[in-house]
């Protein structure tokens, strides 16, 4: 069988003492930033992406992508504990997380939240490894038609994710795709947008757009915001499920595994979507739907279960196609490229060890989260009584050196000042960055397509609408378009925000 | 006329101003045409659509009637004491060197807290600059300028 050499291949990738170190510290890190409320895996990322150049790539994705799942793990504990989500991917876990322990069950909620977690994660690696070889074989008959409709349908579904008006929020990815073509033009070798400034002609760097717009503007806005924390009192215990605990729960585990996985391969899906999509089921299907908010357990496992999937199978658009589906991906993608890796169907054979190493890891950091996550509950906690204000001078510090030593060079900096004060512009605004992000990343990538399709088509634009595939892919984003444009969804998706905020 | 939505009319200016203003200088490249687009065609056509959307966005602010008044409220420290925080540190790094600009970078943006202590943001720079000796300067190597330019000699 292919796939157990494929597996063969990325277990010995990542058993080995580097990565399986790099692995550690991903999901190390991952966890703490998933605990503290504030700063998210995306500031985190974008904070560390300068931190891994000197890393092995293998070993640079494996520590990023430990970030990502290991922020869903950290953002239940703190959801149930003080009540604040320390994630967004993890604000449904509030609702029933919060109450349980007040019931003094908290216990049996992190133990439910962390084992649905690893059950979840395992299945959605184990479909990540089963999709990818179809998927890139397919990606391989795509021409540039197919790609550009493709990457119009990721573009839309980015919009399902951004809150407030929909036209904002395409304007936000057309944002994104001109300051993406910023720089020299590969095909005519002209500079564009760069107004002579020299560090522009290689185009406006990944890394400080991303903190100036992810990391420097969210430190602003929360010190604009005042600090307000409650911990739970008294002793946690009880972390051991009673049997009528997992009898409830398994099955909202299966379902919520389900949701994220699907939700995850989907543009615009991921962690966050499937989480408030799985919470909305599981109230649905429920016998007692009265119960949820109270503390039903169903209502922290199957979320927690479908959040941690849905975050490791939008990896699948990604490694597969090469396309980032949300704004983490797309972090992810920037990362790749700093490595000279295209993300792409070409990762898959090129880059082998790469690609099963990243998949293997998973599975190696899932275990590691379940093992590292139960029995520091209590240094979490802890951590949650350092005060923002000496923290946040602290992660600009490690922005301005991070960004500096990405080309050793200043400009970077005030670039990143002036992109943060772009983007809590955009945030007083009420514009959401991150389709401006995925419309950076693609943009380039749209715009080669764009042009080699209508080359040629020699300036006949149906070859978007001939090719049946392409055809789809515009048919979905159209389809897309309109569902959210509906006014009783998004009545509903108004509301879903709403409780996030 | 009535403002509904005085946010959305700023973010519909906003895409208008910066859609205009792309459209126009995407013009002082070659724009080809479609078989053969020059540099000048995909952000032309961009630009285009963003002054429309901009356009739609303001238009759809504007109602008449009553609507809801949403006021931007703006709090000047914090940007203030961040952003120039960070525009010191690009500007002093060369200069002064890791130590003195992280001493300044940490205290200035300390200062955007409600809650500024001096004291507790001057240790907490010492403690900081420690961290960056130890981790990037001494087991990363960073290339970074560590002393003053003063005190650094030929190099």
């Amino acid at each position: 069988m292919d796939l157990i050499a494929n597996l063969a291949l990325g277990f010995q990738t990542i058993l080995c003492p580097q990565n399986l170190l790099y692995c550690f510290l991903g999901v190390l890190i991952g966890t703490l930033i998933g605990v503290l409320p504030g700063i998210g895996p995306v500031q985190t990322i974008a904070i560390l992406l300068p931190a891994t150049f000197a890393l092995p790539p293998v070993s640079a994705l494996i520590m990023l992508a430990g970030i990502y799942y290991g922020a869903q793990y950290g953002g239940s504990t703190t959801s149930v504990l003080v009540n604040v989500p320390g994630e967004a991917s993890s604000v449904v876990t509030c609702l029933d997380g919060y109450q349980m322990a007040l019931q003094g069950r908290a216990g049996a909620a992190l133990t439910v939240s962390a084992l649905g977690s690893f059950v979840s994660g395992c299945f959605a690696t184990l479909l990540l490894a089963v999709l990818a070889i179809p998927l890139s074989e397919l990606a391989f008959k795509f021409g540039p038609a197919e790609y550009f409709s493709l990457m119009v349908f990721g573009l839309i579904g980015s919009t399902v994710f951004a809150s407030g008006s929909l036209l904002k929020a395409v304007g936000m990815i057309l944002f994104g795709l001109i300051l993406g073509g910023v720089g020299t033009d590969v095909t005519s070798g002209i500079q564009r947008f760069s107004f002579g400034i020299p560090e522009l002609a290689d185009g406006i760097g990944f890394v400080p757009l991303a903190m100036g717009l992810f990391g420097i503007s969210e430190i602003i806005k929360s010190l604009e915001r005042k600090e307000k924390r409650e911990i739970i009192k008294g002793k946690l215990s009880g972390f051991w499920l009673k049997r009528k605990d997992l009898k409830e729960a398994a099955p909202a585990v299966v379902r919520g595994t389900f949701i994220g996985s699907f939700l995850g391969i989907l543009p615009g899906g991921g962690a966050i979507l499937s989480s408030f999509m799985s919470y909305m089921v599981e109230k649905k299907v429920s016998r007692n739907p009265e119960t949820f908010g109270k503390g039903n357990i169903c209502g922290v496992a199957s979320p927690e279960s479908a959040n941690n999937a849905g975050a490791q199978t939008s990896f699948i658009p990604l490694l597969t196609l090469g396309i980032p589906s949300n704004v983490i991906m797309a972090m992810m993608a920037g990362a790749m490229m700093i490595h000279g890796i295209q993300p792409g169907p070409r990762v898959i054979n090129a880059n082998p060890d790469l690609f099963w190493g990243v998949i293997a890891s998973m599975w190696v950091g899932n275990l590691m989260l379940v093992i590292l996550n139960l029995p520091l509950i209590g240094i979490w906690v802890k951590l949650l009584t350092v005060p923002y204000r000496v923290l946040y001078p602290a992660i600009l510090l490690f922005c301005c050196i991070g960004i500096y030593s990405v080309n050793n060079n200043v400009f970077d900096i005030w670039l990143t000042a002036i992109l943060g004060f772009l983007g809590y512009l955009f945030v007083k605004l009420e514009c959401e960055p991150a389709p401006l992000i995925l419309g950076f990343v693609l943009g380039p990538l749209m715009e080669e397509n764009l042009r080699r399709g209508m080359l040629i088509s020699r300036g006949d634009p149906s070859i978007f609408f001939t090719r049946p595939l392409s055809l789809a892919f515009l048919v979905m984003a159209f389809v897309l378009l309109v569902v959210i444009a509906v006014p009783a969804i998004r009545k509903k998706r108004e509301e879903a925000f709403r409780e996030e905020g | 006329m009535y403002l509904k939505n005085s946010k959305d009319f700023k973010v519909g200016l906003l895409f208008i101003i910066f859609g205009t203003g792309v459209t126009l200088s995407a013009q002082l490249y070659p724009i080809g045409t479609a078989a053969k687009m020059g540099p000048g065609y995909f952000p032309f056509v961009l630009g285009l659509m963003l002054t429309i959307l901009g356009i739609a966005v303001c238009l759809k602010s504007l109602s008449k009637g009553k609507g809801l008044k949403r006021k931007m409220t703006l709090r000047i420290r914090p940007v203030t004491f961040v952003l120039s925080s960070i525009f010191l540190f690009g500007l002093l790094l060369h200069p002064l060197g890791i130590i003195l600009s992280t001493f300044l970078l940490i205290t200035i943006s300390s200062m955007a807290s409600d809650e500024f202590n001096m004291k507790i943001a001057i240790f907490d720079a010492f403690v900081l600059i420690l961290l960056i000796l130890i981790i990037f300067v001494y087991f990363l190597q960073f290339q970074i300028p560590v002393l003053p330019a003063f005190l650094r000699g030929r190099s």
